[in-house]
């Protein structure tokens, strides 16, 4: 369970974490979404105390970070990928995190079992793939065993076969009760992985809500179309304000109207409907939400 | 048909009692320093340095050459370990901030004074290990190079030796005296050898300070340097009462007390004893990680 209450955060005169309420609860994934520069990062590093709030606070459970007894035995975290001595092997490293807080030898080789890095765990860091460190992260992350874990933008770095894995292991990792918090800027990737969402944007908090919720009000659904009379149904569609763009396989994409307002037509107009089909653009919902929000713009 | 929806059940980690404090910190800071190369490697070649140089020191010695204070002679390698002894003090912790370990070392313990204090005492301990192994061979290298040599001590040495043991010899027999090496058992000596590595140790320990002040490794040792080798060459400059006030202050000149039995330069003035100037030493170390901590509790990590 972590709980932010007001949480804020300034860098000189920028504003990068601005009144920030939400909870994150244990037995689901939760994403933490946002654009680049929304500051996610900066909220993670206020819930492990390494940043300073300059107002408000965040508890992981019902303690600030600094009161936790063993704090990586209740709170893993991967902040940064290879953030780690280049000259220090992966195994190395874990053992001194390990012997900070009375954790057994024995977990650390367990860790690197787990996450495929037991035939590396000698080898230094420094010649680690990005890939290579997000997986020493998370096992920095799984050593103490703990009840809550976050995971800043985990994917990053990591190839097809390991962005699953790392979907896998966050579900299984809230399947056992425990507290997933996960960040992410990319929409597709956080639909796949989480059951909640906590949307940020330029420091705001925009959305706090399930993802089924979140992809039911987008307002920028589609709507996929099968008939045996595309041209009338498409002319009835431009017709009512809609937009069509004829698909290869087929069909048709109807944008501007809905699923019911696309079906009633075609009764009006008497043209049967093989297909009828709501499609929800997930990219293009999370850019409607933080449209307003976006830091960083490229030209248009 | 209902299907039942199992609420997930809380995670519940294996509970133990107490919590992690400086004993663990300091066991995570042991497996740090020797878990990277760079650590053994520099110890090592700070012993080859600072005792070639003493033998360096005391080889070039020409059997005619009047020695002032051989003890210091034979640790003159000091000021070149100094150097080594920053570099490592300041790696202690820019290391952390240069490369993000930082970020773990205070996820494992939010508690920054534990963390700086874990640093302090083993850094502290293996530094007087190895700062006095390096002190005592380089001054039995060096005396055994100057006793083959059978050097000539100066009729000060003679003199000072003689004051010592409460005996008065003519002033003109105190030349014919030959003062040229130095045996622990002589007055002062072990003082000097032992203080020779302490100096060390405490320059360490600021060079620690230091770094954790600045963050940055190059930063740090830039400032390190500035201390023990700008401030001495710039109050040099100064006009001799400035100076002479100044001077005794110095890091470097406290060091050359230290690892002196007598005879000391003009340029340090009047000097502290070597125990007061150590004292001074101890306090400049602690007042400047007195501040590391202070500024590493309250900034971002």
């Amino acid at each position: 369970m972590i709980e932010a209450r007001g949480l804020s955060k300034r860098f000189g005169s920028v504003v990068a974490v601005d009144d920030l309420s939400f909870d994150v609860r244990p037995g689901t994934v939760t994403g933490f979404l946002g654009p680049n520069g929304s500051g996610k990062s900066t909220t993670m590093r206020m819930i492990m105390g390494l940043d300073l709030p300059a107002s408000g606070s965040v508890t992981v459970l019902g303690r600030r970070y600094h009161d936790l007894p063993w704090p990586l035995r209740e709170v893993g975290g991967l902040l940064e990928a290879k953030a780690i001595h280049p000259g220090r092997s992966a195994r190395a490293h874990l053992l001194t995190l390990a012997r900070s807080n009375a954790i057994a030898r024995t977990r650390v080789d367990e860790v690197l079992e787990l996450v495929g890095l037991s035939a590396v765990a000698g080898k230094r860091v420094g010649k680690f793939s990005l890939g290579m460190g997000q997986r020493l992260g998370i096992a920095a992350a799984l050593l103490g065993d703990p009840g809550v874990l976050l995971f800043d933008e985990p994917v990053n770095g990591l190839d097809p076969e390991g962005i699953r894995w790392v979907r896998t292991l966050c579900k299984k990792l809230a399947g056992e009760g425990r507290t997933v918090f996960v960040s992410s800027h990319l929409m597709a990737e956080m639909a796949l992985t989480a059951d909640h969402l906590v949307v940020i944007g330029k420091g705001k908090l925009i959305s706090e809500t399930s993802v089924a919720d979140f992809v039911a009000r987008s307002s920028h659904q589609s709507v996929k179309v099968r008939t045996p009379a595309p041209h009338q149904l498409s002319d009835a569609v431009t017709n009512a304000g809609g937009t069509v763009i004829a698909d290869p396989d087929g069909s048709m994409t109807v944008t501007g109207l809905s699923a019911s307002e696309v079906g009633d037509l075609a009764a009006s107009i008497g043209v049967s409907l093989h297909e009828l089909t709501p499609v929800a653009s997930l990219e293009d919902a999370f850019m409607e939400l933080t449209d307003e929000a976006v830091e960083f713009r490229g030209g248009s | 048909m209902t299907a039942v929806v199992e609420a997930p059940t809380s995670f519940e980690g294996e509970r133990i009692p107490g919590r992690a404090g400086l004993r663990r910190a300091m066991a995570a800071e042991w497996t740090k320093l020797w878990s990277v190369r760079s650590t053994m490697w520099t110890l090592v070649a700070t012993v080859v340095a600072v005792v070639g140089l003493c033998a360096l020191g005391t080889g070039t010695v020409s059997s005619s050459e009047i020695i002032d204070d051989p003890t210091r002679r034979s640790l003159i390698g000091i000021f070149l370990g100094q150097l080594i002894f920053g570099v490592l003090g300041v790696l202690v912790m820019s290391a952390e901030y240069g490369t993000g370990t930082i970020r773990a070392t205070l996820s494992a313990q939010p508690r920054r004074p534990v963390v700086l204090t874990a640093k302090v005492l083993v850094f502290g301990a293996v530094a007087v290990v190895v700062s006095e192994i390096l002190s005592f061979s380089a001054f039995a290298v060096g005396q055994a190079i100057l006793s083959a040599k059978h050097a000539v001590g100066s009729s000060a040495a003679a003199g000072h030796r003689a004051q010592q043991l409460g005996v008065k010899i003519p002033h003109n027999i105190q030349a014919f005296l030959s003062m040229g090496s130095a045996s622990l058992g002589q007055p002062d000596v072990l003082r000097a050898v032992v203080g020779a590595g302490l100096y060390l140790v405490v320059l360490g320990l600021l060079a620690l300070g230091l770094a954790t002040i600045i963050r940055h490794t190059a930063g740090a040792i830039s400032a390190f340097v500035g201390v023990v080798l700008v401030l001495p060459i710039i109050a040099q400059a100064l006009p001799t009462s400035i100076s002479n006030a100044v001077a005794r202050y110095l890091p470097a000149n406290i060091g050359l007390v230290m690892f002196s039995t007598h005879g000391l330069p003009d340029r340090i003035g009047p000097a502290f004893s070597p125990w007061a100037g150590f004292a001074i030493l101890v306090l400049y170390a602690a007042v400047i990680l007195g501040i590391g901590c202070w500024v590493l509790v309250r900034r971002d990590a």
